[in-house]
């Protein structure tokens, strides 16, 4: 019988050894210590045996009894491991195949620019002010100075709907609409549509962005003027951005200026990019005309303003490097998805 | 404005490069545009005379020359030219030289003989017979100048000034002038400014005794001043004027005509010379036309005048139209004997409309339209008899006739250094503040500015004083400082919702657009408005570019299907596209502004889209945006739309948008060969309808039961009233109820469908139980038996 329950010892050890499924393993489990298995059956002739002998046989068969236990669970471990590294291998992934996604659309690139110029100046404490496009002479002109006969009013050729009603020429218009209803400090930006009688070509456009801006206060100085556009540009551009201010002539601000800044191709040396001018015109801004404020009732003894205007196209042609202004309005999605 | 810096330097010695001159000048007021270099094409090229003239051995139009260009030796140059003689002068280009146009000279043999440069005609140098009235057209040039062999041509011809670009404002008008731009730059270099002497040395008669002027319109015509000169001697004009002229961009014509354009480019007054034995009844009457009047111009054509326009007249018909053109015969003839100069100021806006009525703008208009200074009409007609004087053009005839009507007043502002200080935020003495405006003309005595009165147009008001401070101060000068004192910056409600609505639409993969405002009216047609549409009232546009730009629009869908057929015909297979966009909505009265409304537009083609997936890019961005509610409606009427695809947008009855797939016959028009989808939001509505309260419900504590129901109904009955049916019959419980198939076909009768939902019930303080999961079913039984719906057995 001892010699019966170790080569049954045997024989288990080797047959678990060689198992590498979990069926197997357990046909063998119930081959060997099942109701019906080979040691309950040897076991079942313990009665056969001495006095003597019971125990001794009896401690052998619990003995090897635990062993095949003991080597069941190890080779359960050991299948387990083996079966999870045999699926992991099957999965394998070819991990430069393209991704998937749920894709989202852009922004249009006059958008993306323009979101940043109003954060910037969010930032500095303006509020986004709106104003109709279709305008009256006296808002697009007149309030600004621009009475019916002014020359500069050739320069903005103009769509008329009525001898009065028009579409505006700029987003000056609504620094007057904020003037008339708001009393300062005010501090705003008006960023919008505007239109000019300009045939479509590579920089022109009948209808485009302006940026209009507008502070009024007790105290406002010129140099304030410089130095919030300044700002402004430091943050659009980087901290490295160098602008000037030079003499310009609206008629509602006075003095009036242009801000540049240096090429940022040749820096300020002079290149094709800047007509050779080492300096690219950015924005036209000046003091608010004393007449313009008493045009909207705000006593400019009193009170003192600065106004300036942006023109997006230009600063989103500048920084996406676009050289044609049609593209912006043709809306085709391989130029759409590049910014 | 072309400067020239010859010119300038008559009057001030800036002693700065051009580059130093363009950049100082820029800041101190007087955009540069650019400089140019006179001829800086020409190299190389010398002046050369003719020694010796052999002919060729081999070629009977040629001739061999040995020219002096200044060296111990002379050199051979072999031409073709047939005016050269011994003696001859000549610009000589010699080896490894260029000329105008490109033309670049190298030594080289002509038939057998060694050539070392070549002989040059004006032309070759890039200048005309209007330069060098000495000169001939075909043929080396016969240089008729103080210069001698070996000297520089462009040196030796005068090619060799350097003109300056302006730009100037329109308020400057003083500044399309030598002697205005010289002032600046004398105040910008802080040099003398030397104004031209004028003195008339003789005079004869008197002018009185020959011409009368009468001027009837005394508001267009501000002042005209007339003087005479007789024995004209018409003759080139001298060199000093012709080098001058051609540096600022006009061409030389005879000593008369090139007196008014000298004077007009050094004082900025557009002089006019008429003829004066065409002037019937020796008189000038400047008046307004008459009906039915027209005058043939200079320029040969005949046209029509109208009342509203001022003339300079004869006792019978207009000679001139007032600061636009003279007529065909008031000008210099070649037999002209005695003229009248003209030096007069027409009201600006009066000449610009003229002109431009017209339609021709002249150099002489589009200075008046900036309203000259009435003061500068003396100095200019005396200046032009001076030149005459000089030039021996003619005799000046005594005296003149001098119409003002508007006088010599001053005006005065109030000279206020400290409130100047504080508006620019420098601090700068009087004293140094009255140094700078009396370099630029400006008087001032006490706490009186007086204005010059070539600067009254612009100079009205102290801040103009700040601007004349701030200029010559240096704009660069004044500090940068940060506006004081705090301020809220902020969106608004509405223009924060705007933002979020345009995230939520890109987060569905729509691509934002811009679209222009106007449209054609035709486009109405190719949406298929209806004729009766009240859509197809719109703003127009009196002056159109085109009849594509023409109105503005009342719909954003044409605007958004021309990008999806741009996107179609440029073969890009899929898209999704929006834009928040305005519509314009008349008033009754044009004179009354329109409506402007905010539309969100979203449009989409390809493979993958349909009906249902704008409708979940609608149902997505609206239900994150907080607005619930949103019922579709079947609209079979809107011919834009496939009639059987297309649904209202509405919240608790308001329509607020559309939504639909395009019809076949838009789509052709557009040229779409596939199908497309469109949806419109007006943005107003949804923004009111907005839900902005949001309180926080605890989660569920206890299960949900689920019950899936598959309902057999009519075909033509809209899921809608189902989902209806199923929310009122399951009341409080019903915690979600989702479509999960609609099934048409085999085991399902012919006109029927068989919807599935899932619902879930829960009830928030126990654990529902069967029993009470089935009467919440059986009575959404109830509800959908009411509509004709029932259970699928």
């Amino acid at each position: 019988m001892k010699e019966q329950l170790e080569q049954i010892r045997l024989e288990a050890k080797k047959a678990l050894e060689l198992c590498e499924d979990p069926k197997a393993l357990e046909d063998l489990r119930i081959r060997y210590l099942g109701k019906k298995g080979e040691l309950t059956a040897i076991l079942k002739q313990m009665g056969k045996l001495s006095a003597e002998e019971r125990p001794v046989i009896g401690q052998l068969a619990n003995q090897v009894r635990a062993e095949i236990e003991n080597d069941i669970t190890e080779a359960a471990e050991h299948i387990h491991q083996h079966l999870l590294e045999k699926k992991l291998a099957s999965e394998t992934i070819d991990v430069t195949l393209p991704g998937t996604s749920c894709p989202t659309g852009k922004e249009h690139p006059l958008n993306i620019v323009l979101n940043e110029v109003e954060d910037i100046f969010l930032g500095m404490g303006f509020s986004i002010a709106e104003g109709p496009e279709v305008e009256t002479d006296y808002y697009n002109f007149e309030a600004l100075n621009l009475p019916k006969d002014h020359p500069a009013r050739d320069t903005q050729d103009t769509f008329y709907i009525t001898e009065n009603v028009l579409l505006r020429t700029q987003t000056s218009p609504v620094q007057v609409r904020v003037m008339e209803k708001q009393k300062p400090p005010i501090r705003i930006i008006a960023p919008g549509r505007v239109y000019r009688s300009d045939a479509v070509d590579a920089t022109h456009s009948p209808l485009f962005h302006q940026i209009e801006g507008l502070v009024v206060d007790k105290g406002i100085t010129m140099a304030d003027l410089k130095g919030t556009l300044e700002i402004f540009i430091k943050r659009l551009y980087g901290e490295d951005s160098v602008v000037r201010f030079r003499p310009h002539h609206f008629p509602f601000t006075e003095p009036s200026a242009e801000m540049d800044i240096q090429c940022f191709n040749c820096h300020g040396e002079g290149c094709p990019m800047c007509k050779n001018e080492g300096w690219i015109e950015i924005l036209g801004c000046g003091m608010v005309h004393p007449k313009v404020l008493s045009n909207c009732n705000i006593d400019p003894e009193e009170y003192s303003g600065f106004a300036f205007g942006i023109g997006l196209e230009r600063i989103v042609m500048r920084r996406f490097a676009i050289n044609d202004l049609r593209l912006l309005y043709e809306n085709d999605l391989r130029f759409l998805d590049q910014f | 404005m072309d400067l020239s810096l010859r010119w300038l330097a008559d009057y001030v010695d800036t002693g700065v490069t051009p580059k130093q001159f363009c950049d100082a000048m820029t800041m101190s007021g007087s955009k540069v545009e650019c400089y140019n270099t006179e001829a800086d094409y020409i190299t190389n090229c010398v002046v050369g005379k003719i020694l010796k003239i052999e002919k060729h051995p081999d070629a009977d139009k040629l001739q061999i020359c040995q020219i002096d260009i200044g060296k111990e030796e002379p050199i051979q140059i072999v031409t073709a030219a047939t005016n050269v003689y011994e003696g001859m002068m000549v610009p000589a280009a010699l080896d490894n030289s260029t000329l105008a146009n490109g033309i670049k000279i190298k030594k080289g043999k002509l038939r057998g003989v060694v050539s070392n440069g070549m002989m040059c005609s004006v032309s070759e140098l890039g200048v005309t017979v209007h330069d060098f009235p000495y000169a001939i057209e075909d043929g080396i040039m016969d240089i008729k100048e103080d210069c001698k062999p070996g000297d520089d041509i462009r040196e030796a011809l005068g090619l060799n000034d350097t003109t300056v670009e302006f730009e100037i404002t329109s308020n400057r008008p003083d500044c399309l002038s030598v002697l205005g731009l010289a002032r600046e730059a004398a105040a910008t270099f802080g040099k003398e400014l030397h104004l031209p002497e004028v003195k008339i040395e003789n005079e004869t008669g008197d002018i009185n005794e020959l011409l009368s002027v009468e001027v009837k319109n005394p508001t267009l015509c501000r002042r005209y001043v007339a003087r005479m000169i007789k024995n004209i001697k018409i003759a080139p004009s001298p060199r000093w004027m012709r080098e001058r002229l051609r540096a600022s961009g006009v061409r030389p014509i005879n000593n008369l005509v090139d007196i008014t354009n000298y004077v007009m480019l050094e004082y900025g007054q557009p002089m006019h010379a008429f003829d004066y034995k065409y002037l019937k009844g020796n008189k000038i009457v400047v008046r307004n036309a008459e009906e039915g009047e027209s005058i043939m111009t200079l320029d040969g054509v005949d046209r029509k005048l109208s009342p509203e326009m001022l003339c300079i007249c004869d006792a019978e018909k207009p000679s001139c139209v007032a600061g636009v053109m003279g007529g065909e015969y008031s000008g210099i003839q070649d037999d002209t004997n005695m003229v009248v100069f003209e030096s007069a100021s027409f009201l600006g806006s009066s000449v610009r409309t003229t002109a431009k009525k017209l339609g021709m703008r002249t150099e002489s208009s589009g200075r008046f339209e900036k309203n000259l200074d009435s003061r500068m009409c003396m100095p200019a007609i005396e200046r032009a008899c001076q030149l005459v004087e000089m030039l021996g053009a003619g005799e000046v005839i005594g005296g003149y006739i001098d119409i003002d009507n508007e006088g010599d007043e001053p005006y005065t502002i109030e000279f206020c250094p400290d409130w100047i200080n504080r508006f620019l935020g420098i601090e700068l003495s009087a004293d140094k503040m009255v140094g700078i405006l009396e370099k630029i003309g400006y008087k001032v005595e006490g706490n009186t500015i007086t204005v010059p009165s070539f600067r009254v147009g612009d100079t009205r008001h102290k801040a103009d004083i700040a601007e004349e401070i701030a200029r010559f101060y240096g704009y660069d000068v004044i500090p940068n400082t940060a506006v004081k004192g705090a301020s809220q910056g902020a969106l608004t409600l509405r223009q924060q919702f705007e933002k979020k609505l345009s995230r939520l639409l890109m987060a569905n993969g729509c691509y934002e657009v811009q679209t222009y405002s106007f449209i054609s009216p035709k486009y109405y047609d190719k949406i298929a408005l209806p004729e009766d549409s009240g859509l197809r009232r719109s703003v127009v546009i009196t002056n159109p570019l085109g009849e594509d730009t023409s109105v503005m629009r009342t719909t954003c869908v044409p605007s958004m299907l021309e990008v999806i057929a741009r996107n179609y015909n440029n073969r890009n297979v899929a898209g999704r596209f929006f834009e928040l966009g305005t519509i314009y909505l008349p008033k009754e009265s044009a004179e009354i502004l329109p409506e402007e409304r905010g539309v969100a537009v979203v449009g989409s083609y390809g493979d993958k889209e349909d009906f249902f997936a704008m409708k979940g890019i609608i149902l997505e961005a609206l239900d994150k945006l907080g607005v619930y509610g949103v019922e579709f409606t079947a609209n079979k009427e809107n011919p834009t739309f496939h009639c059987g695809r297309c649904a209202d947008i509405s919240i608790g009855g308001k329509n607020i948008g559309v939504i639909g797939e395009i019809a076949p016959a838009v789509l052709e028009n557009y040229g779409i060969g596939t199908r497309a989808y469109v949806a419109t939001l007006d943005i107003a509505y949804i923004f009111d309808a907005r839900i902005v309260e949001k309180k926080f419900k605890p989660t569920p504590k206890f299960p949900a039961s689920t019950r899936d129901l598959a309902i057999i109904c009519d075909d033509e009955l809209p899921a809608a009233a189902l989902e209806k049916a199923i929310r009122a019959g399951a009341g409080k419980l019903l915690e979600k109820v989702e479509l999960f198939d609609v099934y048409k076909g085999a085991s399902i009768a012919e006109g029927k469908k068989s919807v599935a939902y899932t619902m879930t019930l829960r009830a928030a303080d126990h654990t529902l139980t069967v029993e009470e999961c089935d009467r919440a079913v059986n009575k959404v039984l109830k509800e959908l038996a009411n509509i004709g719906a029932e259970l699928r057995s």
